[in-house]
């Protein structure tokens, strides 16, 4: 999933100190699911915009609303009178509901309301790790199901660097090392030899270096 | 091809010193001179750290340069960690230029280390993908995009390895896929655990990596207890025994007993099959340097014409 963590409370009400009528529009999908965007923390931040404008001396509407996903168009139309009713949204989808919200209402601004951290998953209650950076050629089949390029920090293709101490990455002591996970169960199955082959530079152009992508697929286009 | 200095070393068969100069914080050529004067003639290449833990400081190239005009053979560290493709080739490229032949092919410490945390971590290439371009560029006449070099160049292609990062199962396989990568030569982390490095040791020779390539020990003399609880706590990748930090921590003398406790381990290290010669990083004490190397009776060092 798609993994956020709302911005703090005071940099959101801050971005909408001039907007007299706010909706604070959650998502039902990746953030509702890591608890950062989904209706329960758009109510919540609707009404700390509230109390806090109240406080001020300068009440505010604000209005709270969730969309299934707000990263396709046509979910987005259906709640279209609400969402024009507003000056401004303040969106609590991934980075990707934010566009998809300005690219289709255009005339209108949408904020943000979270910083979308990564795409990774829950491996905890309240606790999530990225596992995937979409670099575009998945190598996941030569690594054992584990990524090097989102788990080692340094996105090393030929084995651990010289900082793995006791399964953790010398970056933090919270971080595994992704290449100690790798050889360990290389060798669980017996097969470390795969190590040996000398894997060449990655090609990055099918990564977000080859600028930004786009996919076109003529077998499923309308 | 003309050797460089360290190259004729390993291969007369000496048991070959290198050091290692820290460029500093600054543009002062002057103290680059002053540390080369300090290891001229007291060993055999210096090693120029490419801004180590990632820390910003004068560039290993150029300071490798000032150490080709002081006649002395200059090893250029190169991590992957500040620069691209582009800007790696386009710099052994330069540094060729400019006379430098030794360059020691490192991934570099993670920018979260150093005086610019917020840097991007470039990682384009990993290092034993940079070893293979080192070798290519040199072997095949060929840039990792596969267009040619206009003429040939003159590079002695090093590699790192640390004996005590994990999972050590893997750390002599490790160095073997580094040789088979194109490394020519070989620097170890600083060892302090010499049991840890022996085993390892153990390994590579089973290997039979040290037939392959010479293997440089690494040591650093220990200038302080405090020095001594900080490699152990907050330098990545290096152990330091508790039995070390115990005697350093006895002794009156801290000084006298950290170069003692130097010049005992290359003395064992000189015993251990399969090492070449040791990789001396006394930075920030380089003026210990010729103490050392004397007192191991490594002193004089050969001289090539």
């Amino acid at each position: 999933m798609i993994v956020g963590e709302r911005k703090p409370l005071q940099e959101i009400i801050k971005a909408v100190e001039q907007y007299e009528k706010i909706l604070v529009l959650g998502c039902g999908e990746c953030v509702t699911v890591c608890m950062a965007g989904g209706d329960k923390e758009a109510k919540e931040t609707a009404l700390a915009i509230s109390v806090s404008r109240k406080r001020a001396g300068k009440p505010v509407q604000v209005k709270s609303h969730t969309i299934e996903r707000q990263c396709e168009f046509e979910y987005l139309e259906a709640s279209r009178k609400l969402i024009e009713e507003a000056d401004v949204v303040v969106s609590l989808a991934c980075g990707v509901g934010v566009q998809t919200m300005n690219m289709h209402y255009e005339n209108m601004i949408t904020l943000p309301g979270i910083n979308t951290t990564f795409m990774g998953l829950p491996v905890q209650q309240g606790v999530w790790v990225e596992n995937c950076l979409g670099c575009g050629n998945c190598v996941l089949e030569e690594t054992m199901g584990i990524c090097p390029i989102a788990r080692c920090s340094k996105s090393m293709l030929n084995g651990p660097c010289g900082g793995s101490q006791d399964g953790k990455c010398e970056v933090s002591k919270e971080t595994e090392c992704g290449w100690h996970l790798i050889v360990e169960r290389l060798m669980k199955f017996d097969k470390l030899s795969a190590l040996e082959e000398v894997k060449p530079p990655k090609d990055w152009s099918t990564s977000h270096s080859g600028g930004p992508r786009k996919m076109i697929r003529e077998d499923v286009k309308l | 091809m003309t050797m460089s200095n360290l190259q004729k070393a390993l291969n007369s068969g000496a048991f070959v010193v290198t050091g290692e100069l820290g460029p500093p914080k600054s543009a002062e050529r002057e103290k680059i001179e002053h540390h080369g004067h300090l290891l001229g003639g007291v060993v055999d290449a210096v090693n120029l750290t490419d801004n180590q833990t990632a820390i910003v400081r004068t560039s290993s190239i150029a300071c490798g340069k000032i150490l080709v005009d002081m006649g002395l053979d200059p090893v250029i560290q190169i991590t992957c960690r500040d620069r691209n493709r582009i800007a790696i080739q386009s710099d052994v490229l330069g540094a060729a230029a400019l006379g430098i032949k030794n360059i020691l092919c490192l991934q570099g410490d993670h920018a979260n280390f150093g005086n610019e945390p917020a840097a991007k971590n470039v990682n384009d290439l990993d290092s034993i993908n940079l070893i293979r371009a080192l070798k290519n560029m040199r072997d095949e006449q060929s840039f990792i995009g596969g267009e040619k070099l206009a003429a040939p160049i003159d590079i002695f292609i090093g590699a790192v390895e640390n004996p005590f990062a994990d999972p050590f199962e893997y750390r002599a396989y490790r160095l073997a896929k580094k040789v088979e990568a194109g490394a020519d030569f070989i620097q170890t982390q600083a060892i302090f655990d010499m049991e840890r490095f022996e085993r390892w040791m153990e390994k590579v020779r089973e290997l039979g990596i040290h037939k392959k390539v010479p293997i440089l020990a690494g040591v650093i003399p220990i200038k302080s207890l405090g020095a001594a609880r900080y490699m152990k706590n907050n330098v990545s990748g290096m152990s330091v025994p508790d039995e070390i930090i115990e005697r350093i921590k006895a002794a009156e003398n801290k000084k006298e007993e950290g170069v003692k406790l130097c010049v005992e381990m290359i003395e064992h290290l000189k015993t251990v099959e399969g090492v070449a010669g040791i990789h001396l990083m006394a930075v920030a004490w380089e003026e210990i340097v010729p103490e050392i190397v004397e007192r191991a009776g490594l002193l004089p060092r050969p001289k090539f014409d």
